[in-house]
């Protein structure tokens, strides 16, 4: 089985509008998305949930104020100033670290469980899509990442599914680095500008940092084609294979208004492109 | 005052709305909190004047000292310390979230808390404008401690601009914390509204005001638009989506620069954020 992970460093130029397109046209994949943050791919895959799970995942520290004495020993070990003057933790700021329990001489805090969001198996009219979200505010993205894609993995396995598609999220810490290992590929989506490139270079570096081979897809290279060049030279001195040009399309928003992928809206110049970028992927791929 | 700019969703025009918001206020400071991301310096170009490594703390043991007891593993919430019976002691530096309470707690004194570099922060200033930028070292997963050492550097005195990592997460929530006011920039797409909801969601929470900036206008259809109205949150700006905007940002030209009349309206924003704060 192959997994492939779809990155850009910079959020906004393009993943999840080119890994929907990837999922019209692939025959037996599994969907990811690892956008645990801030997921969008079900606007466009459109899910029908069949199994929905709590993501469990540290802990947060609650004071008893039946027995709390307010000597203060807690607050002076916390680091992470997550308990007030009056002896209240604040839910968002507490790392669930636990040195306020254990140094509590009246045993007055108790560390609970902590719900930190949900994640889903679901069917989509292209196969089946594991997703999630985190709850709004919460830590621990990097470890439902990795239980999105073991779910994945599991699911591919058994219903016999050769390739996984992930799509990633924006940035390069912990969700992308939980999204980056163990890929046979990672694509990187790049748009035409300065900090487009500034940012892929970063994602790229830490793709080559886990060992992870990169792909790279120019979308919206018409926008400005000198920084279009740069980022082909970038490639050509860094050997970074590129795998497809994009046209800026303003049909990539209309298609995404009626939520659908382009592949399913008319014929466009975005979607003759996106076609032709997967079946060359795929068949490299198998 | 301290204004953050945040999204849900990544490459709506955060570091725009950033950069010239703090270019056309007399004598501002602008701190990039995208550390994973950082873009603002390629707007900016600011002179840099001052690079300051950022660490976070670890746990060193001293095997001369260690009994091997399993004490430190057992309260570490992280794993980041396995201890091998009456052999060895392992430290996993990425999952160490510096709480302290290994060191705190084991019995032979054996535990230093050392410097481990994450990243680095750079001071500077374009005119009048003060500059920080965090920039997270490659390989790192953990972000929110460095992004909490650049706001270390705020000035209090000055009007204080935050460009926000993208998300509602962790990063995001270090990075928005402690401000009076923060911007949240969309756009009018599916994708923009579900990121939005998400983000409104977030402030929420931190009980944070906050108003929205749609970028791209007109590209889209109107339901961000509606969804402000029906939950009756401001709309500071609107910026029509134009293919000149578009090709001046792949330049890292800022948008008052490229399109003058912009630098008034952004003056408007801030008047109008002043009034909202009040």
């Amino acid at each position: 089985m192959k997994q492939i992970g779809i990155i850009s460093g910079k959020g906004g130029t393009g993943k999840t509008v080119i890994t929907a397109g990837f999922a019209s046209l692939a025959k037996d994949a599994v969907f990811a998305d690892c956008d645990v943050d801030a997921a969008d791919l079900h606007l466009l895959l459109k899910p029908e949930i069949i199994e929905r799970h709590k993501f469990k995942s540290g802990k947060v520290a609650e004071i008893d104020k039946k027995f709390c004495q307010r000597c203060g020993k807690c607050l002076s070990v916390c680091r992470f100033s997550a308990i007030t003057e009056d002896f209240v933790v604040d839910p968002i700021s507490c790392e669930g670290c636990c040195f306020c329990s254990y140094v509590c001489p009246a045993g007055a805090i108790r560390m609970e469980e902590k719900i930190c969001g949900e994640w889903f198996i679901s069917n989509t009219r292209f196969g089946k899509l594991i997703h999630a979200r985190l709850g709004v505010a919460e830590e621990n993205s990097g470890k439902l990442v990795s239980l999105v894609r073991e779910k994945a993995k599991q699911i591919a396995e058994k219903e016999n599914c050769s390739l996984i598609i992930i799509d990633g999220s924006p940035g390069i810490g912990c969700p992308v680095i939980a999204s980056l290992s163990g890929l046979d590929y990672a694509i990187v989506v790049v748009e035409p500008t300065l900090s487009g490139l500034h940012d892929a270079d970063r994602v790229i570096k830490v793709a080559k940092h886990f060992g992870v081979s990169v792909k790279l897809i120019i979308n919206k290279f018409n926008l400005n084609t000198e920084v279009t060049e740069r980022i082909e030279n970038y490639c050509q001195i860094n050997n970074i294979p590129i795998i497809g040009k994009i046209k800026f399309d303003e049909s990539v928003v209309k298609a995404m208004v009626e939520g659908k992928t382009i592949i399913e809206y008319q014929d466009t110049e975005a979607k003759r492109e996106v076609t032709k970028i997967w079946y060359r992927l795929e068949e490299e791929i198998t | 005052m301290v204004i953050s700019v945040a999204s849900g969703k990544g490459g709506t025009g955060k570091t725009t709305i950033a950069v010239n918001l703090a270019l056309s206020l007399p004598s501002a400071q602008l701190l990039d909190c995208d550390v994973e991301e950082p873009n603002s310096h390629i707007f900016i170009k600011p002179q840099i004047t001052e690079k300051v490594k950022a660490f976070v703390l670890v746990p060193q043991i001293d095997k001369e000292k260690c009994n091997f007891c399993g004490k430190c593993a057992e309260v570490c919430a992280y794993k980041a310390i396995a201890v091998i019976k009456n052999k060895d002691v392992l430290v996993f530096k990425e999952l160490c979230h510096s709480c302290g309470a290994c060191s705190f707690f084991c019995p032979q004194g054996a535990i230093k808390e050392v410097e481990r570099e994450i990243g680095v922060i750079e001071i500077g200033r374009k005119n009048d404008l003060e500059f920080v930028g965090g920039r997270l070292n490659i390989g790192e997963a953990i972000s929110p401690p460095l992004i909490s050492q650049v706001k270390a550097h705020i000035n209090s005195g000055k009007n204080v601009i935050i460009d926000v990592p993208p998300g509602t997460s962790c990063p995001v929530i270090e990075a928005v914390k402690g401000s009076d006011f923060c911007i949240l920039v969309t756009e009018p797409t599916p994708f923009g509204l579900n990121d939005l909801a998400l983000a409104v969601e977030m402030l929420r929470k931190l009980k944070i005001p906050f108003g929205v900036i749609i970028n791209r206008s007109e590209l889209g259809d109107n339901k961000v638009d509606e969804f402000c109205r029906q939950k009756k949150l401001p709309i500071l700006m609107q910026i029509p989506f134009k293919k000149e905007i578009a090709v001046a940002y792949s330049k890292g030209i800022p948008l008052i620069e490229g399109f003058p009349e912009y630098r008034e309206k952004f003056k408007i924003l801030y008047y109008k954020i002043k009034e909202l704060v009040k």
